[in-house]
């Protein structure tokens, strides 16, 4: 918990260019075993489980010819997923976080300084990656006051009840899932993380970017503790 | 203030007993009365009667017995849809939420009385009425066109018969013949519609009859996702569309439906099809009741409660508010904000602040799918748009696959908000 609501600071705080500059590649390579049981990397690399990761930096998400992709990682790519340093930092760390139902299951990197290095790593594979982002002078000095209270907003659930008419001209109160996802008995954390990456810009699509972009920290709270509630 | 759900609804029901009873008749639940089983109507029925738990006697008059959407029609006339899975019955509102779903149409308002007269001779009496009637045409709007004539030249502007009507129209052109439409004048159901209609019906022809032409007479200056739409004409359609502006004419057209003649500017055109979409005004029975001001129903945005009778309720097309296109999505969302009001006045239960949003999905061509939409909120004078966003030309196919597939979730969505 801490971890996500960390994470969920710095987004609101310091949007993406928050990550910390140059790790260390060789650490990086050794950290790379984790993830040589299903992607491959460098000469001759190809899609296995997982798909290659040469040239991953800057590329759109979802185009490694032939490989099939999950319908979550489609989803994001056709909602405008590119593999930049920040995107990759925040796969990395928690994989289903940022594209619900990828295949990969991987429970992802805690540490930033493993992240840091893995990417340095991986980052040796791609002919133009873009400038590591520096870090935004906001991101050292997080204010861990405010997080406390974002996550620990207790929701209201008859509030919950009254707004998630907006998500349910979509979104079907039955959990049934065709074209839209289902979101009904997520864990109320999970939904609150997702509505503000919605809400900060970091998950990409519009109408989502739109609905989340006008709820209060209450309103997501009380749409969470909802959408957790229900049968 | 924290509350779970029973003791919210005790507290509500305590309230209620205590405060509420003058507002109330003095037997029996208090009763609500909604014309029309749309996407207003239904959903408005059907959260009432959901969220108030049988504390308040929800009738539902709908003439039809199965209802077939507007939206998603012009997919029925693109081949990706049969009209089956447009059609929806009352049964889950009558059995599940225990709403009266009766079949007839209204034809008066007694607003002293507070009683509503039906057709087959009932009275319905009602603490608060909701008016979802949708649209009709204004008389003389296309001259020559009268509703008689609807089935030499349909509009196909309400769902059902008239779709299929149309759609069989098409099928039945000479090769090379024209289909033609004329346009209406703003405002009307569905900004985008009539031009999706124009992408469906190419595609069915490119297939089906392949050097048929299409032309449109339109009297509006600009439309919605115009740029959109033209990219995609372009790119599908080439040389088959053609659309007649104000500047060249669109705007004084006259029909013959009898002769099958369609007249721009003067200039007699023989058409094999006429789709004439009229100018549009409230359903007959907002007028009937006296709460119109020109062709629409004023109301306010806070509750969707007419300007004219607190007691009265408009939603959807019917309803001038400001600024949400008239759509299904929005009668949708405009409903629950009035289900929420009606409530509370009714039982006292909580009213949270009204909130409104809308997006409108537009089929081009197969999996070339685009929306635009926007969130709004109320102001003392209507309801006012907040932000918004519409999709982009260039985009991607697959984007605009995932967009297509997107407004299929968002059928099945919305028809289950509406009938359960």
């Amino acid at each position: 918990m801490w971890q996500r609501f960390f994470l969920m600071v710095l987004l609101c705080t310091a949007g993406t260019s928050w990550a910390e500059v140059g790790g260390d590649a060789e650490n990086g390579e050794a950290l790379f075993r984790q993830c040589r049981g299903c992607h491959q990397i460098g000469e001759g690399a190809r899609d296995r489980i997982g798909p290659h990761l040469n040239n991953i930096f800057d590329r759109p998400a979802g185009v490694a010819e032939d490989y099939r992709y999950s319908e979550g990682m489609q989803r994001a790519a056709s909602g405008g997923l590119i593999w930049t340093y920040d995107t990759l930092d925040d796969f990395i760390e928690n994989p289903r976080r940022l594209v619900s139902k990828t295949r990969m299951s991987f429970r992802g990197f805690d540490d930033q300084k493993d992240r840091d290095d893995l990417l340095a790593y991986l980052r040796q594979f791609s002919a133009s990656p873009g400038n590591i982002p520096e870090a935004a002078p906001t991101a050292a000095a997080v204010d861990h006051e405010v997080a406390p209270e974002v996550l620990a907003i207790i929701g209201d659930p008859a509030y919950g009840e009254y707004l998630s008419g907006e998500c349910t001209s979509c979104h079907q109160a039955s959990g049934a899932t065709d074209g839209i996802p289902a979101i009904t008995n997520w864990p109320a954390e999970d939904f609150v993380v997702v509505m503000h990456a919605y809400k900060d810009g970091v998950r990409a699509h519009p109408v989502m970017q739109m609905m989340a972009g006008r709820l209060s920290n209450e309103e997501i709270a009380a749409l969470a503790a909802y959408f957790e509630s229900i049968e | 203030m924290t509350y779970n759900r029973r003791t919210f609804l005790g507290s509500a029901a305590l309230t209620a007993g205590l405060l509420a009873a003058p507002m109330v008749r003095a037997q029996g639940k208090p009763r609500v009365v909604i014309i029309g089983g749309g996407a207003g109507g239904a959903t408005a029925a059907r959260y009432i009667a959901k969220d108030s738990e049988g504390a308040i006697d929800v009738t539902l008059v709908e003439p039809t017995r199965t209802y077939y959407t507007c939206f998603f029609s012009n997919l029925y006339l693109g081949g990706y849809r049969d009209m089956q899975s447009l059609g929806h019955s009352y049964g889950t509102l009558a059995a599940d939420y225990g709403i009266n779903v009766v079949h007839d149409w209204a034809v008066g308002v007694d607003r002293d009385a507070k009683t509503v007269t039906l057709a087959g001779g009932a009275s319905l009496p009602y603490d608060r009425l909701i008016l979802s009637p949708g649209i009709d045409f204004v008389d003389g709007a296309v001259e020559g066109w009268d509703l008689s004539s609807q089935n030499a030249m349909p509009h196909a502007y309400k769902g059902g018969s008239q779709t299929e009507l149309l759609k069989a129209q098409i099928m039945a052109m000479p090769q090379g013949g024209t289909y033609a439409m004329v346009a209406p004048p703003n405002p009307y159901r569905c900004p985008p519609g009539p031009y999706e209609r124009i992408s469906m019906v190419a595609h069915t022809l490119k297939e089906a009859n392949p050097t048929a032409k299409i032309l449109i007479a339109d009297p509006k200056e600009k439309f919605s996702k115009q740029g959109l739409f033209e990219e995609g004409w372009n790119d599908h359609y080439a040389g088959m569309i053609e659309r007649v502006g104000p500047d060249f004419g669109g705007a004084d057209v006259s029909v013959d439906p009898t002769a099958m003649t369609l007249s721009i500017d003067g200039d007699v055109n023989n058409v094999d099809v006429c789709n004439v979409i009229p100018a549009m005004k409230a359903g007959r029975i907002a007028e009937i009741a006296g709460i119109t001001e020109g062709n629409w129903a004023p109301v306010n945005a806070a509750d969707m409660s007419s300007k004219m009778d607190a007691n009265i309720h408009v939603l959807g097309d019917a309803a001038a508010q400001g600024d949400m296109p008239k759509s299904g999505f929005s009668a949708n969302s405009q409903a629950k904000v009035c289900a929420n009001a009606v409530r509370g006045a009714l039982t006292g239960s909580t009213v949270f602040p009204a909130r409104f949003a809308n997006t409108c999905w537009s089929l081009i061509n197969t999996e070339d799918g685009v929306k635009v939409g926007a969130t709004y909120e109320a102001t003392e004078e209507k309801i006012a748009k907040v932000d918004g966003f519409i999709s982009q030309t260039g985009e991607s196919d697959d984007l605009r696959a995932a967009t297509y597939q997107e407004s299929v979730g968002w059928y099945d969505g919305i028809v289950a908000d509406m009938f359960g």
